[in-house]
């Protein structure tokens, strides 16, 4: 990109056209520092998701349990109880789609963010340095957030074709979450899909966790140095939590046993 | 002292702003190890222009790491090797002997190339035109102590108010974020009892000024790590959260 | 055109002069202030200040730099700090004493109203940069801190850090930021001023080269104001930025303002000494450091042994030896001397044998080495940065080198040079310290004529010209002016020669400072002006400019500032030679007593001298401004 040099004196340089008022949300998002808000307050709302999703999960390892007389497994319950939140206050799956909602508004949002931001960024230095640069402290989990980030977003995209909506399941039952759990990682290239994925994720995490912080301006000298340790801990934990579910599908310890529950397949969807 | 042999350096020459811009190599067959870096430059520029070739332009004034107008990306790193320092405060000891460096001039868009190594900063400039003072007409000032201020406090706005405006941070981001920069400024004034008035105001037009530039923070921490001042990024927090407070503060005093 | 010196001091005792001459003054009206155009060359602390000060009162102001930004004029490298007149510590200063101690230190050659004025407005700058937001150093109680300074009897030196050059400039550059932003005053930046336009004896404008595009362009205004620093840089090393030069003061001169005093400047007794041939400057070490640390030289100029080795027998503690009572803290000039005497007799430590020990082993001994690290910690990091030697272990090697310049264009009281409508404010002009300058007090005089001097003084000028027409930039003179700047510039462009404007700045250097530096006399003098007439005329035939002049190019830029460092040059030798006595920065070998003591001669040299241009460099006239003292009694200065 030409880039111009502009001589003569300069002048009145703060001047600025009467604003018109913005509402709050739109001017605060139009500068960078707004949008960095954003992410990480959008951010904040994944790594929950993604936490609470994750210890959910871990449900599968619980196997099979009684409920009401009858033997099920402990996540396809858990799996109810997600969409009985607050009923009878809501209607049923209400809750559940507030949270879907809020979900959905942060990826866009996170996602809005980030591509407006990598815009800005490349145009910020248009011509590259034309030799290797000698990173200090930009670590590979700094540099490549917008990898990760589109690689969860595919992943995402997949996960959600697979196991909510079932269209790339090769036996989807609705409702029978340890059954397609098991189905869908039991291919081994899924499984590695997965695996991939959430290392992905993890190192996404590693960086997002230590940043938020500075990008809420949560700052202070006595925590900082815990920032980093929070950081490697949420990534550790996420990474090591969803890793072990395809690894156990394939190492059979996570396996679909018809003998074992006394509701069969076709009814768990109720 | 010590003499290093057989240099190689490669260096960024470029015309003008928007010329094509190459790199040249040239030998520098020996050196004494307490030239200064910039040194070693007059020694090859003296060389050139006794060869009838045009000098190698770069910026340098003070040569003792104060001014901030040096800029030199130097293998890669913005100030060259040397931690905590600008490059005029590089010394040729911390080469050795047979060795190939890289010299570029910073890049970013808000820093244009004026000629070879180089940048026109002016940008920085508007920033602080934009809001880096505290106003206080010439004359019109109480008594100096008539506001004490507690000594961790001055102390902390002078760590912040030691930048030099030397544009590593930017050089080295890499965003081409001068976050470091404009929150280094913030903090300076922003903690100081007598820039509470305006706190927000400042901030706000400071990192609107700032965006018209620059890249933005993705908290990689090289711009700390660049800094001859060695500036913590913690200013960088401080400046977001002024700047979100500003939103609603100067929104409410606009409202009465 | 001959030049006659009206100092314009007000009427009245001294102390009240300057509230006199506020009360009396003529003013510009605040709708008529936007009528005038002032021109400022230069942003440093005084340049700075004055522009945003005249913009805020509302005058048209344009500045100039030939920095990419204000922020990095050389004032930013001031360490030590600012004097001012506050008594803070209660330990006795006052308006008065501060004014006594600048007139002794000035060795009794500076202007007594000035001074007075000058201590009278430092109260007001401390007040003034706090308010901007400058973060000196405090106490724990939240009140500013003060430490003594340069011998001063007195804690008034105000700091921040080793770096209060640099929070001054940014407040002053930061206040005419604002200036600018709100649109009251234009900046130039990277532009050259090559010289000042006259039309009829009056300044009217200025010619400037654009750094960028090598265009020349020319300015007009209603007054213009230099504040374009010192020229230190003479000597080719000395503690100045490297683009320090005396050019903006030097084409005023060439136009009609006298030049005062140029042979006073002044040497810093502790530098780091040159380590090569193609040293580019040298660094200031703060002069703090002589406090704990001793200054020794071995007593055989043979010496080889590494100096832990040398034991105590073989040392020679000069200063304390000859100065017993002042010892390591004797003054700057007289430790420089002492410094240069052991380096000429051969005793000179390091490998150019061109420095003096500065010991800390003994203050590490008693104190222990977390002590020294605590006081001076990062002067010791920077030596190690510098000469790649451990302080801590090995004693440092110190040099005196050239500092500062007391000499500059003439000024009134007014601060205006013999050319009507041209001002020089800060290090450009002669006007506050005598024959030295005390530590601290740079700062504080560039301040006080940009903030509190200037836009009083520039007033009773400008109201006479209030509705009268003045030339514009259409005016001939312009063209003319323009032209022979140009006409210059591509005479350097078209020697060429073979040398580069380095060589030849290097060589002139060697010369002034061999015969015009920290001890001159009448034969070396002499010797001088008739080697650098020759080497200028070798500049003149031999000069190689690569490269084009319609972009950067700064071997052109320094082939300017060399050719005048050629005349002025000059100008220092002769000024030097035709003071028969020593004094302050100025010592004459043989004007000194016995024990080498300055000898000042108050009957015949109580006077500043002010040259005048002729157009012959070998030739200019001295003009005298006998000084008068009504407050103050000569008095001889002792430090055995
Ligand atoms: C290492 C060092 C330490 C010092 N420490 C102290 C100290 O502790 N205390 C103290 O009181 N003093 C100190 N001094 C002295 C003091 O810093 C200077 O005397 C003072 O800052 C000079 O300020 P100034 O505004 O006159 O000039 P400068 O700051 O030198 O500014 C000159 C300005 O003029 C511009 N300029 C010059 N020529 C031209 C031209 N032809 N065209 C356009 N622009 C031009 C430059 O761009 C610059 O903006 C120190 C000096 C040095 C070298
Ligand atoms: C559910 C999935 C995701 C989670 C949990 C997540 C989390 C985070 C977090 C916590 C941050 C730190 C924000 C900050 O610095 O303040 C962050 C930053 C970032 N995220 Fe994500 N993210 C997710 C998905 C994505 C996706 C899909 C993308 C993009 C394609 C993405 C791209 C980025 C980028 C580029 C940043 C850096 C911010 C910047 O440069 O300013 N993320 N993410
Ligand atoms: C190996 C790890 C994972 C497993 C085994 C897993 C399993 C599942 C299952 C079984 C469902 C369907 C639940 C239901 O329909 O009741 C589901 C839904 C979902 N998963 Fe995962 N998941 C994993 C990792 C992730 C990751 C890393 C993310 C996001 C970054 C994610 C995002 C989602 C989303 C958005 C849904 C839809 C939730 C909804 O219907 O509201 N999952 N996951
Ligand atoms: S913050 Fe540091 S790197 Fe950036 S301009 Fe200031 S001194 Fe230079
Ligand atoms: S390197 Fe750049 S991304 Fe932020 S923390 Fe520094 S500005
Ligand atoms: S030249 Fe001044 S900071 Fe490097």
């Amino acid at each position: 990109m030409a880039q111009t040099l502009n001589r003569g004196p300069v002048s009145g340089t703060a001047a600025k056209p009467p604003a018109k008022k913005k509402p709050f949300f739109v001017d605060f998002y139009s500068t960078a520092v707004g949008k960095k808000y954003a992410m990480a307050i959008t951010g904040i709302i994944g790594i929950g998701f993604v936490i609470g999703h994750m210890v959910g999960n871990l449900k599968m390892y619980l196997g099979v349990v009684t409920k009401g007389g009858e033997q099920v497994y402990d996540i396809d319950v858990y799996g109810e109880f997600l969409r009985e939140i607050f009923v009878p206050l809501l209607p049923e799956q209400a809750f559940l789609w507030i949270v879907r909602i809020v979900l959905i508004l942060a990826l866009v949002l996170h996602v809005h963010a980030a591509y407006s931001l990598t815009v800005l960024n490349r145009k910020a230095r248009p011509v590259k340095y034309q030799t290797a640069r000698d990173y200090q402290v930009a670590n590979f989990a700094s540099r490549t957030m917008r990898w990760t980030g589109i690689i969860v977003v595919l992943f995402i995209a997949w996960h959600l074709a697979d196991l909510t909506w079932g269209w790339v399941h090769p036996d989807f039952v609705k409702g029978a979450v340890y059954y397609n759990i098991d189905q869908s990682l039991s291919r081994l290239p899924v499984a590695a899909l997965y695996i991939v994925a959430n290392i992905a994720l993890g190192i996404h995490l590693f960086h997002g966790t230590w940043s938020l912080f500075q990008s809420m301006g949560w700052n202070n000298p006595r925590f900082n140095n815990w920032r980093r340790y929070l950081a490697t801990g949420v990534a550790t934990i996420v990474v090591v939590g969803n890793v072990s579910f395809p690894i156990a599908v394939l190492a059979g310890i996570v396996e679909y046993d018809p003998t074992a529950v006394t509701v069969p397949l076709e009814e768990a969807a109720e | 002292m010590k003499t290093l042999t057989n240099l190689t350096l490669k260096i960024w020459r470029q015309d003008g702003p928007d010329g094509q811009g190459r790199f040249e190599t040239h030998q520098i067959p020996e050196i004494s190890d307490e030239a200064s870096f910039l040194e070693m430059l007059d020694i090859l520029n003296e060389r050139l222009i006794e060869e009838g070739k045009e000098a190698i332009v770069f910026d340098h004034d003070c040569r003792e790491g104060i001014c901030g107008t040096c800029s030199l990306m130097i293998d890669g790193r913005a100030h060259g090797p040397q931690q905590g320092a600008a490059t005029c405060q590089l010394h040729m000891r911390t080469f050795s002997s047979g060795a190939e460096i890289v010299i570029e001039p910073w890049r970013a868009s808000a820093f244009p190339i004026i000629k070879d190594l180089m940048v026109d900063r002016s940008a920085f400039d508007r920033i602080v035109e934009a809001g880096g003072y505290i106003t206080a007409p010439t004359g019109g000032a109480p008594d100096a102590n008539l506001i004490p201020i507690p000594k961790p406090v001055a102390d902390a706005s002078m760590d912040a108010a030691a930048c030099i405006g030397c544009g590593a941070c930017v050089a080295a981001c890499p965003n081409g974020a001068a976050s470091l920069f404009t929150s280094a400024k913030l903090a300076h004034l922003n903690l100081l009892p007598q820039g509470q008035a305006e706190r927000y105001k400042r901030a706000e037009s400071m990192v609107e000024k700032m965006d018209e530039y620059f890249g933005s923070c993705t908290n990689h921490g090289e711009c700390e790590a660049a800094c001859p001042k060695e500036i913590s990024i913690d200013n960088i927090a401080t400046m977001n959260v002024d700047y979100l407070k500003s939103k609603f503060k100067n929104r409410k005093a606009l409202a009465r | 055109m001959t030049i006659t010196l009206d100092s314009k001091v007000p009427e009245g005792p001294l102390a009240d002069k300057w509230q006199n001459y506020i009360a009396n003054q003529k003013l510009v009206n605040p709708s008529n202030k936007r009528k005038f155009k002032i021109i400022v060359v230069g942003t440093g602390l005084a340049g700075a200040s004055a522009a945003a000060t005249l913009g805020e009162l509302g005058y048209q102001v344009e500045a100039f730099t030939f920095h990419d930004s204000p922020r990095r004029a050389h004032s930013i490298a001031a360490q030590g700090g600012i004097n001012a007149a506050k008594n803070y510590q209660g330990d006795g200063d006052s308006i008065h004493r501060l004014f006594y101690d600048t007139i002794k230190g000035g060795d009794f050659r500076a202007r007594e109203a000035n001074v007075h004025r000058l201590a009278e407005v430092s109260v007001d700058i401390i007040d003034q940069m706090v308010a901007q937001g400058v973060p000196f150093a405090r106490e724990y109680g939240g009140l500013l801190d003060n430490r003594s300074f340069g011998g001063a009897q007195v804690s008034r030196t105000f700091y921040a850090r080793g770096q209060t050059g640099q929070q001054l400039l940014l407040g002053a550059y930061q206040q005419l930021a604002r200036q600018i932003g709100l649109g009251n005053v234009k900046l130039w930046n990277r532009m050259e001023m090559v010289d000042v336009v006259t039309v009829e004896g009056r300044c009217v404008g200025i010619v400037c080269r654009d750094l960028m595009t090598g265009d020349f362009t020319t300015h007009s205004a209603h007054a213009v104001v230099l504040a374009t620093g010192g020229y230190g840089n003479a000597f080719f090393l000395s503690t100045n930025a490297m683009a320090c030069n005396v050019t903006g003061a030097w084409r005023a001169h060439r136009r009609g303002a006298a030049f005062a005093n140029p042979c006073y400047t002044q040497i810093h007794p502790t530098c780091i000494p040159q380590a090569d041939d193609f040293q580019s400057k040298l660094t200031l070490m703060s002069e703090s450091l002589r406090n704990d640390g001793r200054i020794w030289v071995p007593k055989n100029a043979d010496e080889t042994r590494p100096p832990d080795q040398i034991p105590e027998e073989d040392r020679d503690y000069y200063l304390e030896r000859i100065y017993p009572s002042f010892g390591n803290l004797a003054p700057r000039d007289v430790s420089s001397r002492a410094a240069k005497r052991m380096v000429d007799a051969g005793q000179g430590v390091g490998p150019l044998k061109n420095g003096v020990y500065l010991d800390f082993a003994e203050a590490i001994g008693r104190l222990g080495e977390s002590t020294i690290r605590e006081r001076y910690g990062n002067l010791f990091d920077m030596y190690e940065r510098i000469t790649g030697e451990n302080p801590y272990q090995v004693p440092m090697r110190i040099y005196p080198a050239s500092h500062y310049t007391m000499g500059g264009l003439w000024v009134d009281y007014e601060l205006m040079t013999t050319i009507p409508g041209l001002f020089a404010a800060g290090e450009a002009n002669f006007s506050d310290h005598g024959a030295n300058r005390l530590g601290a007090s740079a700062l504080m005089q560039g301040l006080s004529d940009g903030y509190f001097v200037l836009p009083y003084t520039m007033a009773p000028y400008l109201a006479d010209l209030l509705n009268k027409p003045v030339p514009d930039t259409t005016h001939p003179e312009f063209a003319k002016v323009e032209l022979e700047a140009r006409d210059r510039f591509k005479q350097y462009m078209s020697i060429g020669g073979t040398k580069t404007p380095d060589h030849f700045h290097r060589e002139l250097g060697q010369i002034i400072w061999d015969y015009c530096g920290m001890d001159r006399n009448a034969t070396g003098l002499e010797k001088a002006l008739s080697e650098i007439p020759a080497l200028h005329e070798e500049f003149k035939k031999d000069l190689r400019v690569t490269g084009s002049d319609t972009s950067v190019n700064q071997t052109l830029e320094k082939a300017g500032r060399v050719d005048d460092f050629f005349e002025l040059g000059m100008l220092m030798c002769k000024d030097a030679l035709n003071r028969e006595e020593s004094c302050g920065g100025h010592f004459r070998s043989e004007y000194q007593t016995e024990e080498g003591e300055a000898v000042r001669n108050d009957d015949d040299f109580a006077y500043v001298s002010a040259w005048e241009w002729t157009g012959d460099m070998a030739n200019p006239v001295e003009h005298k401004e006998q000084l008068e003292y009504e407050v103050v009694k000569f008095q001889t200065r002792s430090y055995k």
